[in-house]
C-alpha cells in the first residue's frame, strides 16, 4: 500500500514554480471569494516524484509484457511517436490561432483523413470523436439526422448480441431503440434472422467486423444487401480493424458509417484509460453530415470550414485529440501500405497460432480460423471449482496480464484473447505455456487459483463493500509539521 | 519501419502448427469478393529517421502560441506547466497501460485517479468526482443528460454567454432525447440577466446551467442563480474554470448539484485543442446517476488498502442501453496530468496562479480602458478574461501578430450583440508586465474608437 499524496505532504513544504508577480495585486476585488483552504497537498518535489514513481511501479503496462486483452489491440506504442507528438510546433498550438500559423497541423489532419479513407474505403472522415464510443455516438447522430432530413421515421437500431456494451448505449443516447439480434450457432449474424428483424422501422444495423468473437461475418455481402434493401444504413464498429488492414476495405463492401480506434489499430497508447481517438468515416452520400469544422484544402492552403448546412454540428470543444492524431499519422507513414498489411497478417497468424496452443487445454468457443482474436472458455475448469476469474488472477502471478474476461456475454466463462502483431512467437509460446500450467494447477491444486494473485502489490480487492459504500475521496488533510 | 518481430521462419513454423499451408488459408472466412483488390496506396514505409524528418517539417510549418505572447483563451489557456507533469506523463508504466480492469496490477493508475477525484471534489467542494470525461463541452452535455434523467423534465436553461461550440455540442446531445435548450441573455454587466432567468424558469426545467466565469469572462452572481434554480425545482449545473476555484467561492458552497468543466488549465499542453480533460463532480445523492468511471478505496484479502473501479452497474459494459452514459475510454492520462499539476503547485501554488492571472488581467484592463481605440463593454467583474471591442479586429490581430502577440479570439460572429469588433482577451500568469504593455501599445496604435 502506498500512502496518498495528501498523507505525504506537510504544511510548509511546497515547491515554487512561478516568478514573482510583476503586476499589482492590491485591490483584487472578487464578488464571492473562496474562504478557507482547498485541501490540496503541500509536498516537496523529490517526494512528489518518488510518490508517482512508486505508483508507476504498481502498474502492468505494454512495455513490461504482453497485454492480450481481446478487442483492445494492445500493440507496441512506438516511442518515436511520443517524441514527435511533443514537438512544440504541435503541442504548443492554441486551437484558435490564425490558420496561417497552423498550416502544418491542418495539413497533418487533412493527410490523416485521406489515409484513413484509403485504408477503409470510406469517402470522408472526421477526426473529431475522441474515443470509440464517441465515434459510435457521432455515427448514430449522422444516421439520426440523415433519416430526419429524409423525413423517414426509423427508430430501431439492430445490434448483435456479441456487441460491445458501448454500442447499445450509444444508440440509446441518440434516441434510437436498440434491438438485439441473436448470433447463430457459428457465432455469426444469421441472415434469415436479420431479414426478419429488418423493416421500415430499422434505421441502422450496427455490427463489429470482425465481430467480438474474432470471426469475420462470412455473410457480410448478404447482410449489407438485406439492410440496404430495407432502406437502412450499415454502421461498422471498427474496434477490430487491425484484422482488416489491407485485406478488407469496409467502404468498398457497402458499409455506410464506421469508426476506427486510433488507440487500438494505429498504435497510439491507451494512457490507462485515454486519451483515445475514434475518427468517423462515411460514404459519399453522408459526407455532408460529418461534424464541423472540416479541414479543407485549396491550392496547397489548408483551412477549417463550418460551412456545411447538413452537418450534425461539432461533437467536441475543438478538433478532437490532436496529439493522438499526430502519433497515428506517424505510425501510418512508418508502416506504409505494405506495413499495415503486414501488421494485419501477423495479427491473424499470431491469433490462430495462439488459439491452436490454447485449444489443448481450453475449449475454443467457435473453432475454425479466427481473425485477430479468439474466445476460449474456462467452463471446462468449473468441475474443479475454478472460474475464469481465477484463471485471470493466476495469470497475474505469472507476471502476465489477463485476457478480457466474461465478454462477449454469449460465451460462458469467456477468455477473449488478442495477441496483436508486435508480439513474437516465443512470447506467445510463453503465454500459452502459462495458461496450460494454470489449467494443470486447477486440477491439482485449485486453491492456488482461488487465492491468486499473491505476487501483486495487493491481493483481490473487496469490490462488494466498495460498491455498497463507495469511498471516492481521501478524507484526510495535510499533516502539520 | 516495421514493429513486427516474427521472422519468416517463425511464420512458417506457426502456420505449420496451425495446419495452414499459407496465410491465405486463414482468410478462408473472408469471401473473395470482399477482399481488397489492390494494395493500400499509402506510399512506401518510412524509416524512423524519414518519419521524424517528415513530422518535424510539418511541425515547423506551425508557429505555436506557446512561443508567443498569447492572449488567446476561450477555454484553452497558455499556462506554465511544471516539468514534473511531463516527467510523470512520459513514464510508460502510466501511458502504455490499459484501463485498470485488473485492479491488482493497476494500483498505480487507480490510486492516481483516486487522488484526482479527491482533488476535483475539493476544488469544487462537492462530495465526489468521476475519473474524467472527454472535455468541457461533452462533460456539460453529459451533465445535462444526467439532470434530465434525475428530474425527468426534457428542458434545460443555459446562459447565452456560453462558448458557442459548447452550445452546439449540447444541441447535438439534446436532439436525440428531444431536450429543449433555452438561453438566458446577459445583462448590461455581462452576467446573467436575473429577470430573464426568472422568466425562463416559469416553465419547469431539469437544470439551470451556470458558467462561472461565463464565456465573456464575467463572474456570475452564483448564489442568486442557485437560489433561482432551487426555488424553481431545477438542479444547478455549474460549468467552472478550475483555476478560478482557487479564488472564487466553490460551487458546493452555493448549492451546485453537478459541477463540470474543462481541465486543460491543470497542466495540459494546449495541443491544438486536444486531448483535453472534462471533469465532473456531484453530490452524494446523485453518484449512482453519474456517467463514467469511479474509483473507490477498499481493502484486499489481507486487509491492505487498495483501489478498484466501482459502481460499474451504471456503466455501458454491464447496463448496455440502460447505462448512464456510453462513455468507456475517457481521458485517464490527462487526469493524471492534472493530479501531478495540482500536487506540484499545491494549495499555495494554485492560488498564486489564480491571483497572478486575475491581477494581470485587471492590470491590462486598466491599461486599455483609457485608450480611445478600444472599448471595454463590461466592468471589472471578470476573472482572467474580458471582452474588448476594436474597430478592425482582423487588422488589430495582424498588427499584434507581427509583433509576436496573439491578441485574443474574435467572437463577434458568435455573439452579434457584442458587435463585429468584439474580441475575447485572456491573461494568464505567464504574461509579464512587458507583454501587457506591448498589447496596450499595439492597441493604442491601431484605428480609432468604435
Amino acid at each position: 500500500m502506498s500512502a496518498t499524496i495528501f498523507e505525504k505532504g506537510m504544511n510548509g513544504r511546497s515547491g515554487s514554480y512561478l516568478p514573482p508577480n510583476d503586476c499589482p495585486v492590491g485591490d483584487l476585488d472578487l464578488a464571492a471569494p473562496r474562504r478557507g483552504e482547498i485541501g490540496l497537498p503541500r509536498i516537496g518535489e523529490q517526494d512528489l516524484i518518488r510518490h508517482y514513481v512508486e505508483l508507476a511501479g504498481k502498474n502492468y503496462h505494454i512495455d513490461k509484457g504482453m497485454y492480450p486483452l481481446g478487442s483492445c489491440t494492445m500493440k507496441y506504442n512506438p516511442v518515436i511517436n511520443e517524441e514527435l507528438a511533443r514537438l512544440p510546433g504541435f503541442a504548443g498550438l492554441h486551437p484558435a490561432q490564425d490558420e496561417a500559423d497552423v498550416q502544418g497541423a491542418l495539413e497533418l489532419m487533412h493527410r490523416l483523413e485521406r489515409d484513413l479513407c484509403e485504408i477503409t474505403g470510406m469517402s470522408a472522415f472526421s477526426l473529431q470523436p475522441v474515443a470509440g464510443a464517441h465515434g459510435e455516438l457521432t455515427g448514430m447522430m449522422i444516421a439520426r439526422d440523415w433519416f430526419r432530413r429524409r423525413a423517414e421515421k426509423r427508430t430501431t437500431v439492430l445490434v448483435p448480441d456479441s456487441a460491445h456494451g458501448t454500442n447499445p448505449a450509444s444508440v440509446a443516447i441518440c434516441g434510437f431503440t436498440p434491438k438485439t439480434i441473436p448470433s447463430n450457432d457459428r457465432g455469426l449474424i444469421d441472415p434469415g434472422a436479420l431479414a426478419a428483424a429488418c423493416g421500415d422501422d430499422t434505421a441502422v444495423l450496427m455490427l463489429t467486423l470482425p465481430n467480438t468473437l474474432g470471426l469475420f461475418e462470412r455473410g457480410i455481402e448478404r447482410i449489407v444487401e438485406i439492410v440496404h434493401g430495407a432502406g437502412a444504413l450499415v454502421y461498422m464498429d471498427g474496434a477490430n480493424m487491425n484484422a482488416l488492414l489491407g485485406i478488407v476495405r469496409p467502404g468498398a463492401i457497402g458499409i455506410d458509417i464506421m469508426h476506427v480506434n486510433l488507440h487500438k489499430t494505429f498504435a497510439t497508447p491507451h494512457g490507462g484509460g485515454g486519451p483515445g481517438s475514434g475518427p468517423v468515416g462515411v460514404r459519399e452520400h453522408l459526407a455532408g453530415l460529418l461534424p464541423v469544422p472540416r479541414v479543407v484544402e485549396s491550392g496547397g492552403r489548408y483551412s477549417l470550414s463550418d460551412d456545411r448546412p447538413e452537418t450534425i454540428g461539432p461533437v467536441h470543444s475543438w478538433y478532437g485529440n490532436f496529439n493522438v492524431l499526430v502519433k497515428a499519422y506517424a505510425y501510418i507513414r512508418s508502416l506504409g501500405g505494405e506495413g499495415l498489411r503486414e501488421a494485419a497478417e501477423n495479427a491473424i497468424i499470431n491469433a490462430n497460432y495462439l488459439m491452436k496452443l490454447v485449444s489443448e487445454r481450453y475449449e475454443i468457443a467457435y473453432p475454425g480460423p479466427c481473425m485477430h482474436e479468439f474466445v476460449a472458455s474456462g467452463s471446462g475448469l468449473k468441475r474443479f471449482g475454478v472460474r475464469t476469474t481465477d484463471v485471470a488472477k493466476r495469470l497475474l502471478d505469472y507476471g502476465l496480464h489477463a485476457p478480457t474476461v466474461y465478454f462477449p456475454l454469449i460465451v460462458e466463462e469467456a477468455l477473449m484473447i488478442e495477441p496483436v502483431e508486435t508480439e513474437k512467437k516465443e512470447t506467445l509460446d510463453h503465454f500459452a505455456g502459462a495458461l496450460s500450467a494454470i489449467a494443470r494447477e486447477a486440477q491439482e491444486d485449485p486453491d492456488l487459483l482461488h487465492k491468486a494473485p499473491v505476487t501483486t502489490p495487493v491481493r483481490r480487492l473487496d469490490e462488494a463493500s466498495a460498491a455498497r459504500s463507495p469511498q471516492l475521496c481521501w478524507p484526510g488533510g495535510c499533516r502539520e509539521p | 519501419m516495421s514493429y513486427v518481430q516474427n521472422t519468416d521462419a517463425d511464420r512458417l513454423a506457426m502456420l505449420e502448427r496451425i495446419g495452414a499451408a499459407s496465410f491465405e488459408d486463414l482468410l478462408e472466412p473472408v469471401p473473395p469478393a470482399v477482399r481488397a483488390g489492390a494494395p493500400l496506396d499509402l506510399g512506401d514505409p518510412m524509416s524512423e529517421s524519414e518519419t521524424a524528418a517528415h513530422l518535424r517539417a510539418l511541425s515547423a510549418r506551425n508557429i505555436p502560441a506557446g512561443e508567443m505572447a498569447s492572449f488567446l483563451g476561450g477555454g484553452i489557456y497558455d499556462r506554465f506547466i511544471p516539468a514534473t507533469v511531463r516527467y510523470v506523463l512520459s513514464r510508460s508504466e502510466f501511458y502504455t497501460s490499459y484501463t485498470p480492469y485488473q485492479a491488482e496490477v493497476s494500483q498505480g493508475t487507480l490510486q492516481a485517479i483516486y487522488e484526482y477525484q479527491t482533488m476535483i471534489a475539493r476544488l469544487t467542494a462537492m462530495d465526489a468526482a468521476n475519473a474524467s470525461m472527454y472535455d468541457g463541452a461533452t462533460a456539460l452535455a453529459e451533465a445535462m443528460l444526467m439532470a434530465v434523467q434525475v428530474k425527468r423534465i426534457p428542458r434545460v436553461v443555459v446562459p447565452a454567454a456560453l462558448c458557442p461550440r459548447y452550445r452546439a455540442v449540447l444541441c447535438g446531445y439534446a436532439a436525440g432525447k428531444g431536450i429543449e435548450i433555452e438561453e438566458v441573455p446577459w445583462g448590461e454587466d455581462g452576467a446573467i440577466d436575473p429577470g430573464a432567468l426568472a422568466a425562463a424558469l416559469r416553465e419547469k426545467a431539469a437544470a439551470v446551467v451556470l458558467a462561472q466565469p461565463n464565456y465573456l469572462g464575467m463572474i456570475e452572481d452564483a448564489p442568486a442563480v442557485s437560489e433561482a434554480a432551487r426555488s424553481a425545482g431545477s438542479l444547478l449545473v455549474v460549468l467552472a474554470d478550475p483555476v478560478s476555484l482557487a479564488l472564487l467561492s466553490p460551487p458546493g458552497e452555493y448549492g451546485a448539484d453537478i459541477v463540470v468543466g474543462e481541465g486543460q488549465s491543470l497542466g495540459l499542453a494546449q495541443s491544438f485543442g486536444g486531448p483535453l480533460l472534462g471533469f465532473m463532480a456531484t453530490r452524494e445523492a446523485y453518484i449512482r446517476k453519474c456517467p463514467g468511471r469511479l474509483i473507490s478505496a477498499t481493502t484486499d484479502l489481507d486487509g491492505r488498502r487498495g483501489y478498484t473501479m466501482t459502481l460499474q452497474t451504471r456503466e455501458q459494459h454491464i447496463r448496455r442501453e440502460k447505462a448512464t452514459s456510453n462513455i468507456c475510454t475517457n481521458e485517464g492520462l490527462m487526469a493524471l496530468a492534472a493530479t501531478v499539476y495540482l500536487a506540484s503547485l499545491g494549495e499555495d501554488g494554485l492560488r498564486e496562479v489564480a491571483v497572478q492571472s486575475a491581477s494581470k488581467a485587471r492590470t491590462l484592463y486598466r491599461m486599455l480602458a483609457p485608450l480611445g481605440s478600444v472599448t471595454l463593454p463590461f466592468g471589472e467583474g471578470f476573472f482572467q478574461e474580458f471582452v474588448m471591442n476594436v474597430s478592425d479586429p482582423a487588422g488589430f490581430a495582424a498588427a499584434a501578430r507581427a509583433r509576436g502577440v496573439l491578441a485574443g479570439i474574435p467572437i463577434g460572429d458568435g455573439f452579434p450583440a457584442l458587435g463585429a469588433g468584439a474580441m475575447l482577451v485572456a491573461v494568464t500568469e505567464k504574461r509579464s508586465l512587458a507583454d501587457l504593455e506591448l498589447l496596450r501599445d499595439i492597441a493604442a496604435g491601431t484605428g480609432g474608437a468604435r
